[in-house]
């Protein structure tokens, strides 16, 4: 009965949203005030009747409810119970229900804190989002019902694919959807502002806030996923250039692109068009992600779904809804004008050249995850492109676009220059000469290309403190007073400081962990000691456990010191009855920010096993990065012009 | 059905390949450690062609290893980098290139980034010329 109470909640959102979509709309065309009223608590609605509807399922996982087909193909009785909850969108149905869920908060958020937004554009807003919650809705119950029920109910559920029974699975997929479907509240601004041909400033001051936490959300989700894959897949790769890891960071790309356009807009009220578009193409590859991910028509490592025939009512969901958008871009965008002027080289200026790389990168992502597709259907030729072509392509449009990073900031708005703003960054520039040769030095004269992405870290990481170090005075300036001026700066600034930092920190750690990093494979019994990285690893022996829902094989190891064992790693093979399947548990020992990484292997003969071992310097900086770029996101919420709706309060209220 | 088929192939090959981890094995390294260096950088290079988007040296699949020791082996026997490959795309299709090749219709590929760059920096120039243009139109009304 209370599955079919969520079965039934969901429906019952379903036509509240279908209500949503239409009733407002009409309201505001026929100026009936009643009908433009009702958009904002049903907004709220939808959103407490999904999340009753996704607690029902999440109950049915908690109590096993082997009667519910989605229980029974994903879930264990003997599952932990974090997994029985995260389980619940560790598969397609139960993906989509959170999906959904999302986007109503999103809906509901925007109704509650958008009440002093015009009214027609906010009832705009809700309207386009109900929309899209429309089409999801429908299609979870007409295509993925998570509520179907089997006849007679199954003993026992077929589990959930061990490599996903990680905490991993309770982080990484809510933060990425938070992010992924937060720009849906960007793209639905965007259409409401071409509807009420209302295209201004007010608008990057509206979708910023939206585009921050979106993307601070999909930052997170991105960074989890990779150390998750990280340490999981146990192949001591943190980036594969994988189809979806692809789809996750193109909406990164073209979010990062609008967060910057949003701020040229909000401040100088230029780059109108481009930054409704830009919104639009975000949410649209957003779709697009969702879209292949769900669909499996790429071969990925990550995909656990492979179901073509749902994936093609996601891609016509998706080609209505860029579709529409585009043509009423077409429409109404000659109409947009007065978008002031701006010399090339300015701030302005600055950040067009930030979007420019930013949406090439995107697109060359865009083109080398679907063009094997395209070329295979179109001329039956099979290609792959992976990473080798990732990191040719991506990594040479990223150059040109570090190398400006630490410009940007010092120049005018409107007009700058570049020769005043090159004077202060030689400080910068002859630390990342000298990073460089230390580098070439160090690798006596081999890999020019990486001294010279080493020297890229560290101009960037440089050229932003010095952006700090000029803003607060200048030579004869007290440490003292330095320190007040630092506190009073806008906390805008220090988004963008410790975002560019960590853009820094995050290269840091890839050129690190490829230029320094060590490797062995061995076949090894305990006793043994294998020697990398200037210090030995002992093995020190085996030890059978029995987990919950698993058995494992552990090896423990140990990093000495002379004879002193300074710290002790476990890494284990675990073997999952239920499904017979068998997973690695690395051993990770950290030294500061550098790891030890230890992937056991087969078990061989003679008490041996094949042990994968590899030194991974500054590791830990390519998710630190990360984090510091969150950390950026986080401060920019803080600025005073940010208030969602709030146009800027009057001054005389302090006098 | 064709794609159900399909699916259930990939799912066992799937689980097939999740059994064993580790997957290049101590003894497939050459003692040479320059020629064991060049045989990384290849296998890098090559997909393994029955698993999911993996290249030969993460995957533990028996023709990722096959791969592996004919990789070695061609070294071994005075091929060069490029050579090797031509060796193996010969046998196996371009398919296992994980970095396609700069002909045919993959040109595309390799030039839409270019393309798209030229694209878009034409748009900007078409812009500043056409605010030029109307920069002295507007004075010319003040005046």
């Amino acid at each position: 009965m209370i599955i079919e109470s969520g079965h039934f909640l969901l429906i019952l959102a379903f036509a509240l949203s279908l209500y949503q979509a239409v009733v407002p709309l009409i309201g505001v065309f026929c100026c009936d005030r009643g009908a433009v009223a009702s958009a904002r608590p049903i907004a709220v609605l939808v959103f407490i009747l999904v999340a009753l509807s996704f607690f029902v399922l999440t109950y049915a996982y908690v109590i096993s409810d082997f009667s519910v087909l989605n229980v029974v193909q994903n879930s264990h009785s003997e599952k932990p119970m974090l997994f029985k909850i995260t389980g619940v969108w560790g598969n397609h149905e139960g993906s989509m229900m959170l999906w959904v869920l999302i986007l109503t908060l999103f809906s509901a958020l925007v109704a509650i804190f958008g009440k002093n937004l015009p009214v027609s554009l906010s009832t705009f807003v809700l309207v386009c989002q109900s929309f899209i919650a429309c089409a999801f809705l429908a299609f979870i119950l007409f295509t993925s019902n998570p509520f179907q029920r089997i006849v007679p109910p199954a003993l026992q559920g077929r589990g959930l694919n061990p490599v996903l029974q990680d905490i991993g699975l309770a982080l990484h997929p809510p933060l990425l959807y938070v992010g992924y479907v937060g720009f849906s509240v960007c793209f639905s601004f965007a259409i409401a502002v071409l509807l009420d041909k209302r295209v201004d400033s007010a608008f990057g001051h509206w979708i910023r806030p939206w585009a921050l936490l979106s993307w601070v959300f999909l930052t997170a989700g991105i960074i989890v996923g990779s150390y998750w894959a990280y340490y999981e897949l146990g192949w001591g790769g943190y980036w594969f250039w994988d189809p979806v890891e692809n789809t996750a960071l193109m909406p990164w790309l073209a979010g990062t692109a609008l967060l910057h356009s949003a701020i040229v807009l909000e401040r100088r009220s230029a780059l109108k068009i481009w930054t409704v578009l830009l919104a639009i193409i975000t949410f649209s590859l957003s779709l697009l992600g969702t879209f292949l991910v769900r669909s499996g028509i790429l071969i990925s490592m990550h995909s656990f779904v492979r179901d073509p025939q749902r994936g093609i009512v996601i891609l016509c969901i998706l080609a209505f809804f860029t579709g529409a958008a585009l043509l009423l871009f077409a429409f109404r965008a000659p109409s947009i004008r007065n978008s002031r002027l701006f010399q090339p080289i300015s701030r302005e200026g600055a950040l067009v050249f930030n979007n420019l790389f930013l949406m090439i990168a995107a697109a060359t992502v865009l083109t080398g995850t679907l063009y094997p597709l395209l070329l295979e259907t179109l001329t039956g030729e099979k290609i792959s492109v992976g990473a080798p072509f990732f990191n040719l392509t991506f990594g040479s449009l990223m150059m040109p676009l570090l190398a400006a990073v630490p410009f940007g900031p010092l120049f005018a708005w409107k007009r700058g220059n570049i020769t005043v703003a090159a004077e202060r960054l030689w400080l910068a520039f002859a630390f990342a000469l000298m990073v460089m040769a230390f580098v070439l030095y160090f690798r006596e004269g081999k890999a020019i290309l990486t001294s010279a992405g080493f020297g890229l870290a560290f101009w960037v990481i440089a050229g932003t403190l010095i952006g700090a170090v000029i803003r607060t005075g200048n030579f004869s300036t007290s440490l003292i007073i330095r320190w007040h001026r630092l506190r009073q700066l806008p906390s805008t600034f220090w988004g963008a400081t410790f975002a560019h930092m960590g853009l820094s920190i995050t290269l840091f750690g890839i050129l690190a962990v490829t230029t320094f990093g060590e490797e062995r494979i061995v076949n090894i019994a305990p006793g043994d000691t294998v020697r990398i990285a200037g210090k030995d690893i002992y093995f020190d022996r085996y030890e059978a456990y029995n987990g919950p829902n698993y058995r494992e094989n552990r090896l423990y190891f140990s990093l000495l010191k002379g004879r002193c064992r300074i710290a002790r790693v476990m890494a284990s093979k675990r073997i999952f009855p239920s499904q017979s399947i068998q997973t690695t548990k690395t051993g990770l020992l950290w030294r500061g920010l550098s790891q030890y990484y230890i992937a056991p292997g087969d078990y061989t003969d003679n008490n041996r096993t094949i042990v994968h071992i590899w030194w991974k310097p500054w590791v830990l900086c390519i998710w630190l990065g990360g984090f510091f770029m969150m950390v950026g996101g986080i401060f920019s919420f803080g600025s005073r012009r940010l208030r969602i709706g709030i146009p800027a309060r009057s001054r005389h209220k302090n006098t | 059905m064709r794609i159900f088929l399909h699916f259930i192939v990939l799912w066992v090959v799937y689980l097939g390949f999740i059994a064993v981890v580790s997957a290049v094995l101590p003894n497939e390294l050459l003692p040479d450690q320059k020629l064991e260096m060049r045989a990384r950088v290849i296998s890098a290079q090559l997909r393994c062609l029955v698993c999911r988007n993996e290249t030969i040296d993460d995957s533990n699949a028996f023709l990722a290893r096959d791969l592996r020791l004919l990789v070695r082996e061609r070294l071994q026997a005075g091929d060069s980098d490029r050579q090797v490959l031509d060796f193996i795309v010969a046998r196996y299709g371009e398919y296992i290139l994980l970095k396609p090749r700069f002909s045919g219709a993959k040109i595309i590929l390799w030039l839409a980034p270019v393309f798209i760059l030229m694209l878009e920096v034409a748009y900007i120039v078409f812009v500043i010329i056409k605010r030029k243009n109307l920069i002295p139109l507007t004075l010319k009304e003040k005046v």
